[in-house]
């Protein structure tokens, strides 16, 4: 009785405490919430943490969506863009490399796999400064192929499907259909990929994520606003929202408005994939 | 076909050596078609890049002779010069610092979201993951304007109730605010591969736990902490290329405070000013090779230290 009691108390305990970290990660997205509803004069004048007088919400979406051309929604369609072919070309890369290294014995397997994994601990952005130089070089910066082409190589992601390849792909499956006579990539298609799907998930929904996150790369690639991602472009509208007054003083009300905009599609994504991410997780966080 | 689904389960444990031997034999070297696009890409993406930029950083710009081989100069320089000294060291310290608090709250949410005690886990899970989803220029936009002094809350709350709200962009609260975007943006992401780690602990371990008496905190510091060494390792190796590459947060908030924030502030930072900025495109090259062996050796010094330490 006393134990029963006391669970309760500790369960109780836990709940506070998670309501607690609960609300911290979750108030600066209400304050953004509250915020775009706002007009620019009203964030100044009133509370940050409630709605204010005058509800502007529409406003704001209409004028994110029209400052200087209607540039915003170009910037979110290049996002688009990026980050979907992107995420599809390394996910596409990495599950078929993963199978072939976990599959197949070849002449010097051991040592490429080997210096694959040996680079995921080189950091992005140390990469990204010779990615840059290099590019420069070939005349491929200020196009879109800056942003694709980088984010298509991913050791990580690589290392994720080669441990999933390992274990997910029945090995007496893919003997049977060798000996039915089926091709190497029949295989592939027929048998294996269905086992490899949650890891493939996994892999476009990171590469999803870090693209459409990045802003270090594009910030480093880009010169012509026309091929700015979101990130840069809302930080450049940031920029003159703090640096001017006066005539830039409304492209705050839609600098906020333009960020809450630009996250909800990540968060649906999140929030209808859980299953794909969740599990294929695990698979990378239990290996070594 | 049916023999042959009859036969497989029997010789299963044997067939997953010899198998893959024997389809070396029969399929000689069809495995580089599947290999062969990635490693391209590799070849092309990442290591030709990292070639092309450590031949640049063996050159200096002269104004009088043009571009001349100097060896290792740039090096030599780059770890004699105080301002990337100083921001290695600033990184160093804010990950000592914020990682550890990171790292605990994590712990924390997945040990509470798996105990089973919590009524609607589901919802904690979600709620805490989300800020990854955000992305780090919206997330820095959003904490600047909080932590601001023009319509941050707190500002706002000192403004009416008549107490001066601590300014949180001032050159001693900084990296602390600094700290607590990065906590904010990721403390989500690492709770979910913690708690992808802990659904894996196999239940019978539980069951012994139970038989043996032992209570939900016991449970958690006796069997599942020390289940999860191996994605904390993980979690930990994403965390100092995290803390070491730091450049987002910084540079948008460097808007903010420019007194508090220069051009130096993070080893980042400073690569990106020499590169664009000052144009010192060769002397960039080395600095940011000179990151990134910092950071594989941060990495590798981690690893060796928990390994040894599980060993004794």
């Amino acid at each position: 009785m006393t134990t029963v009691k006391l669970s309760r108390r500790r369960a109780n305990g836990l709940t506070l405490a998670m309501t607690a970290l609960l609300v911290y990660f979750v108030f600066p997205l209400f304050w953004l919430v509250v915020a775009s509803t706002k007009t620019t004069g009203d964030l100044f004048s009133t509370l940050g943490l409630w709605f204010g007088h005058d509800f502007a919400l529409v406003g704001n979406i209409r004028e994110t969506f029209s400052h200087n051309h209607g540039e915003y929604a170009r910037w979110l369609a290049n996002t688009l863009v990026y980050s979907v072919v992107s995420a599809l070309g390394a996910a596409s890369l990495a599950t078929f490399a993963g199978y072939g290294f976990a599959q197949y014995t070849f002449r010097g397997r051991s040592p490429m796999l080997g210096l694959v994994l040996g680079t995921i601990m080189v950091p992005t952005t140390a990469l990204a400064i010779p990615t840059y130089l290099l590019f420069s070089k070939a005349g491929l910066v200020n196009t879109p192929w800056a942003i694709i082409l980088p984010s298509l190589v991913s050791p990580f992601g690589l290392f994720l499907m080669w441990v999933y390849a390992r274990d997910a792909v029945s090995e007496s499956m893919v003997e049977a259909a060798r000996i039915d006579g089926a091709g190497e990539l029949t295989i592939f298609f027929r048998v294996a990929l269905r086992s490899l799907a949650p890891g493939f998930v996994t892999v476009l929904l990171f590469t999803l994520v870090a693209t459409w996150n990045n802003y270090f790369l594009p910030l480093i690639m880009l010169n012509d606003p026309r091929y700015y991602p979101i990130t840069v472009g809302l930080s450049s509208w940031a920029a003159q929202a703090v640096g001017g007054s006066g005539s830039n003083a409304d492209l705050l009300a839609a600098v906020v408005t333009g960020s809450l905009l630009s996250i909800i599609p990540l968060i649906a994504a999140f929030v209808l994939l859980q299953r794909f991410w969740q599990s294929g997780l695990s698979a990378g966080a239990v290996k070594e | 076909m049916t023999t042959i689904t009859d036969t497989v389960p029997v010789a299963a444990p044997a067939s997953a050596r010899t198998g893959r031997r024997g389809s070396r034999a029969r399929h000689g070297n069809r495995g580089y078609v599947f290999v062969a696009p990635f490693l391209v890409c590799f070849l092309l993406l990442f290591l030709l890049p990292l070639g092309y930029a450590a031949y640049l950083s063996l050159f200096k710009d002269r104004l009088v002779g043009g571009t001349v081989f100097v060896g290792l100069a740039n090096y030599a320089r780059a770890v004699q010069d105080p301002q990337l000294i100083d921001g290695v060291l600033r990184v160093a310290l804010f990950f000592l610092i914020q990682v550890p608090i990171m790292l605990a709250v994590a712990l924390f949410a997945a040990l509470a979201i798996d105990s089973g005690l919590l009524r609607v886990a589901s919802l904690f899970r979600l709620g805490i993951f989300i800020p990854y989803a955000v992305p780090s220029v919206v997330a820095t936009l959003m904490w600047g304007y909080l932590y601001g002094p023009d319509f941050g809350p707190l500002a706002q709350l000192g403004d009416r109730l008549g107490f001066t709200a601590p300014d949180l962009l001032s050159s001693t609260s900084m990296l602390s605010s600094l700290g607590n975007v990065v906590t904010w943006e990721f403390a989500g992401y690492n709770m979910i591969i913690l708690y992808a780690a802990l659904r894996t602990v196999p239940a019978d371990r539980y069951e012994a736990a139970a038989v043996d008496g032992a209570g939900a905190w016991r449970t958690a510091w006796h069997i599942k902490i020390p289940a999860l060494r191996p994605a904390l390792l993980l979690c930990l190796i994403f965390s100092v290329i995290g803390s070491f590459q730091l450049f987002a947060e910084p540079n948008l908030l460097q808007r903010l405070a420019p007194t508090v924030i220069n051009s130096s502030y993070t080893p980042n930072l400073y690569a990106y000013r020499l590169a664009f900025t000052s144009q010192e495109v060769n002397y960039a090259a080395a600095v940011s090779f000179l990151l990134g062996f910092v950071i594989l050796v941060v990495s590798y010094v981690v690893l060796f230290s928990t390994s040894r330490s599980r060993r004794r």
